[in-house]
């Protein structure tokens, strides 16, 4: 569609602001959620000073943080206000648009042979909505009270009473309101994906050629939209209980010296509806990451995928099931046993299809012949990443187990493996692979390895510990550890996790200094720098809106044919026709 | 100032690497080389450090079991929690060789098939009989976890019956302190409702009710029996906490306008674990799991787990709710408005004054 509307993109506004071009798109998607992600990461960085040096000044806190930080000490109020933030930015603004946004913009229509999204226009709206969603959740930092404070997941009654604490006031309301249009964003932008996949493969790209990136961004589109709609309700009755006087959540309460006139709600259904989305989200996550992953470890193995069609049942499997399990966070809250145990059940059921991708990459890696670009270790540290989260996840699915790690520090290091690990990891692999696509020059591969080996090795610096200090009982979302003599005496963990933390922050200088030096200054990209098969690398480096200049290519075979037997080259793309004699294969 | 010059150098040090790096490179450029794809050595080297790196993982992992592990909770002290314990080291020895032989496999594949220009990768696309047989042995093993831990889940949740010999408490939350209530000589909890809190009844007790004349509220420290079944109730006056006793693996959400339960047995006292633990100053804690607001961090209560006999003098030594409610009308004549209701951080217990 969008080469029927094809105009001479001159005009600075609509080429690089409100353009409906969907690289562009993309880059904006990138960009932003990076920014986010930035954000987010630094606000890390402040509050493990606060956790690995509890008490202690640090003098340049205060002219950062203001009255946050009075005599350079985190307040305890803003530092709940912190991981509140914290955990928002990452899961949201930079693991669902900064990821989905980038990736699938840039490579739906390009890897199935389209002249754009769909709809180019509802495209740039979602892009729009996602910006202003993320200047109003930057903005609640600056609000009365400070941003909201209660945690990413905003369990009410916590949020629903300004009288709980300072940021349950404006702050949460922005809250609420940023994480609304970032809905509208999110449910805009999948309708657009799974439109543009079923409807604008180019000719001869059926469902079983398409590229295991294309899968992933289907599937969690699909997930997105039967998900986020969910959380959408569940903050709307939010916001009637905060500012109509209603009680969906809310019942049997006395604050600040009087009893609220509320009877008859629960804060558990709050908890019901969040997580029926907050668990799919752990996959809107994953599953790009994972889709990344398969096709930066198949070009750099020059191997096919190993187990295609399996890659594409484990993905329909983990999307299924992820709709089943997300009680499995509720264990504790009272609810009847009986469905604990329905939960844990479908819980340990997702480790199978999960096992399945990691023997795929296993034996995708084997008898390869691996190019070490900085995709690939990225990739690689993904599969390390995926497995060591996923096994503790065992654990914690396990829900007799689950009753005294609950909301331990356990937890936190769980999910930060599995989840935030394995999707940033597949993000930076993503960015380090399709950088030439996105701006036409190359990264820096050496400064790929330096940052690729100081993250991995303080990325297990930070998170690993953390299940030690979960195994001794130590909360989340603690201030301090100073108040309990048996958390207190693990201060030498914490304070480890703090200068691994810090590493980790500065090692990403190597990354943001590697883009914007290599945007402007990098070497120039060969249209097909990775000898890949896919149709992305068949179009001109330069953008062109519409993407190929003539026809659109037509697709003769699967996306995986390296090193494929008696043939010369070592990579086909799916663009050649099948040889005489020579079987399409997968 | 000197931590932000200290971060300035940080900043410009990695500036100045970046920069290095980047013109080494433009020399490899000019010489003709194609900068962006590894080229032989680089690729030997990448390869080199998976091995390295696997090493380096397992050495600090095992390090961390070295140096911390004597520091994980100690042995469960209720007889549940050796159950649940015993099932965790199951799980344990399931997981970690899977995490072993899994990393193994990754890291020497990484390494053993280096990128050489004069081989050509093995063109395995699929099979079927291994994908059946990956998909077979982890929903078997799966299904053997499953199944153990649903029973012991069961049992563990299995209510406690009205013949069960136990005694019941009720813990009640709110920022950022706890309360618990024992029946009494009726072993019935008295009705409550937040709108008869006020002043001192911060339980807001119904002083009509026949039940609640007789009931025990203590704060900081509360007792328990030994070898006893102790059935817990669970109620929040504003936002959800969690009521969190590790040492005995216990853990339940306190949510306002709900009753929540849990139970369990303790199996050894407080004097009996500081012999374990060889800690003189070992005590049990009921802590917030739920972020509940700034005082969170803070929000605890001591347990003390004593022979049957202690605990029915100490629980004789309480004062009831009834004395208690006269006895403040008296003194309130006194000294008007004593309010309890608003608490700070840090605050001491204003009921021990009472007791």
């Amino acid at each position: 569609m969008g080469a029927t509307a094809h105009h001479e993109d001159n005009d600075f506004l609509f080429k690089y602001i409100f353009s409906t071009d969907h690289k562009m798109i993309a880059k904006q998607f990138f960009l932003t959620g990076s920014l986010m992600g930035l954000v987010g990461m630094v606000m890390s960085m402040i509050f493990r000073l606060q956790l690995g040096y509890p008490g202690e000044s640090f003098a340049f806190l205060e002219p950062i943080l203001g009255s946050w930080a009075p005599e350079g000490i985190l307040a305890p109020d803003k530092y709940l206000a912190l991981v509140t933030i914290h955990g928002t930015i990452m899961v949201f603004f930079l693991l669902t648009a900064g990821l989905s946004g980038t990736f699938s913009n840039l490579l739906i229509p390009l890897q199935i042979g389209a002249r754009d999204m769909a709809s180019g226009f509802m495209n740039m709206l979602s892009y729009w909505f996602f910006f202003i969603s993320s200047c109003i959740m930057i903005a609640s930092l600056f609000v009365e009270g400070g941003p909201a404070a209660g945690g990413w997941t905003i369990y009410p009654p916590l949020s629903a009473l300004p009288q709980a604490m300072p940021g349950s006031g404006m702050g949460m309301t922005l809250w609420i309101t940023s994480m609304s249009l970032f809905i509208v964003s999110s449910l805009i932008g999948s309708l657009n994906y799974i439109v543009t996949v079923f409807n604008l493969r180019t000719k001869g790209m059926t469902m079983t050629r398409l590229p295991l990136t294309i899968w992933a961004f289907l599937i969690t589109a699909v997930l997105g939209v039967l998900s986020f709609p969910v959380l959408f309700s569940a903050v709307l009755l939010l916001l009637f209980d905060r500012s109509f006087g209603t009680s969906f959540y809310l019942s049997d309460i006395y604050i600040s010296g009087g009893a609220l006139e509320v009877a008859g709600g629960s804060p558990i259904l709050y908890e019901h509806l969040f997580w029926f989305l907050g668990h799919p989200e752990v996959y809107i996550i994953l599953l790009p990451a994972l889709g990344i992953t398969s096709e930066v470890i198949a070009t750099n193995s020059r191997k096919p995928i190993f187990g295609y069609r399996a890659m594409i049942g484990s993905i329909l499997a983990i999307a299924f099931i992820s709709f089943l399990v997300w009680g499995h966070h509720m264990f504790i809250t009272g609810m009847n046993p009986f469905l604990g145990a329905v939960f844990t059940f479908t819980t340990l059921l997702v480790a199978i299809p999960s096992a399945v991708k990691v023997f795929n990459y296993l034996t995708t890696l084997w008898k390869g012949n691996i190019r070490f670009t900085p995709a690939m270790l990225f990739a690689i540290g993904l599969v390390s990443t995926f497995i060591t989260g996923g096994l503790t996840g065992i654990i914690l699915g396990d829900s007799a187990l689950d009753i005294n790690v609950h909301d331990t520090y356990f937890v936190v290091g769980h999910f930060h493996i599995v989840m935030g690990l394995s999707g940033t990891f597949g993000m930076i692999s993503g960015i380090y692979h399709w950088f030439p696509k996105m701006f036409g020059r190359m990264l820096d591969k050496n400064l790929g390895y330096i940052h690729f080996w100081a993250t991995i090795v303080s990325a297990y610096g930070v998170f690993f510990p953390m299940h030690f200090l979960g195994l001794a009982g130590v909360p989340r979302r603690y201030y301090a550890n100073t108040e309990f003599p048996m958390f207190n005496e693990m201060y030498d963990i914490n304070e480890l996790i703090t200068v691994f933390a810090m590493i980790a922050g500065f090692a990403q200088l190597f990354f943001i200094f590697n883009i914007f030096y290599s945007m402007f200054k990098g070497p120039k990209a060969p249209q097909n720098p990775w000898e890949s098969t896919t149709l992305e690398w068949t179009t001109p480096v330069k953008h062109l809106h519409g993407n190929w200049p003539g026809e659109l290519p037509v697709v003769h075979r699967w996306p995986y044919d390296y090193s494929k037997p008696g043939m010369e080259e070592d990579f086909i793309p799916q663009t050649e026709p099948l040889r005489e004699g020579e079987e399409e294969s997968h | 100032m000197t931590d932000l010059l200290i971060l300035l150098g940080v900043v410009l040090g990695i500036i100045a690497i970046s920069k290095v790096v980047s013109v080494l490179n433009m020399v490899s450029v000019a010489k003709g080389e194609n900068s962006y794809m590894p080229n032989a050595r680089e690729n030997r080297f990448q390869a080199r450090l998976m091995p390295v790196f696997l090493i380096a993982y397992f050495a600090f992992i095992i390090w961390q079991l070295v140096a911390w592990g004597d520091r994980m909770l100690p042995v469960a002290a209720s007889e549940h929690g050796e159950i649940v314990d015993n099932l965790m080291d199951i799980t344990w020895i399931v997981i970690a060789p899977v995490f072993v032989i899994t990393h193994i496999l990754l890291f020497y594949f990484a390494w053993k098939y280096a990128y050489d220009k004069n081989r050509k990768a093995t063109y395995f696309s699929h099979s079927n009989k291994l994908e059946i047989l990956w998909t077979a042995i982890p929903a078997t093993v799966l299904l053997i976890l499953i199944l153990y831990g649903l029973s012991i889940w069961n049992d563990i949740t299995t209510p406690l019956t009205a013949e069960d010999d136990k005694i019941e408490i009720e813990l009640y939350a709110r920022q950022f302190d706890w309360t618990a209530r024992y029946p009494g000589e009726d072993g019935k909890f008295g009705e409550a409702s937040v709108r008869l809190i006020e002043g001192i009844n911060m339980l807001g007790l119904d002083s009509t009710d026949v039940n609640g004349a007789d009931d025990k509220y203590v704060k900081a420290e509360f007792y328990l029996p030994v070898n006893k079944d102790v059935q817990f109730y669970f109620r929040a006056q504003d936002v959800i906490h969690s009521a969190y006793m590790p040492h005995f693996r216990a853990q339940m959400n306190c949510v306002p306008g709900m009753t929540t339960r849990f139970q369990f047995k303790p199996n050894k006292t407080t004097a009996e674990m500081k012999e374990i633990t060889g800690d003189e100053d070992f005590e049990y804690y009921l802590l917030c799991n739920k972020i509940c607001g700034a005082a969170h961090y803070n929000m605890k209560m001591e347990i003390k787990v004593v022979s049957e006999e202690d605990y029915n003098k100490w629980l004789s030594e309480q004062k009831e709710f009834l004395a208690v409610e006269e006895s403040i009308e008296d003194k309130t004549e006194e000294s008007p408005q004593m309010d309890t209701t608003q608490t700070k951080v840090g605050e001491s217990t204003q009921l021990s004054a009472l007791n």
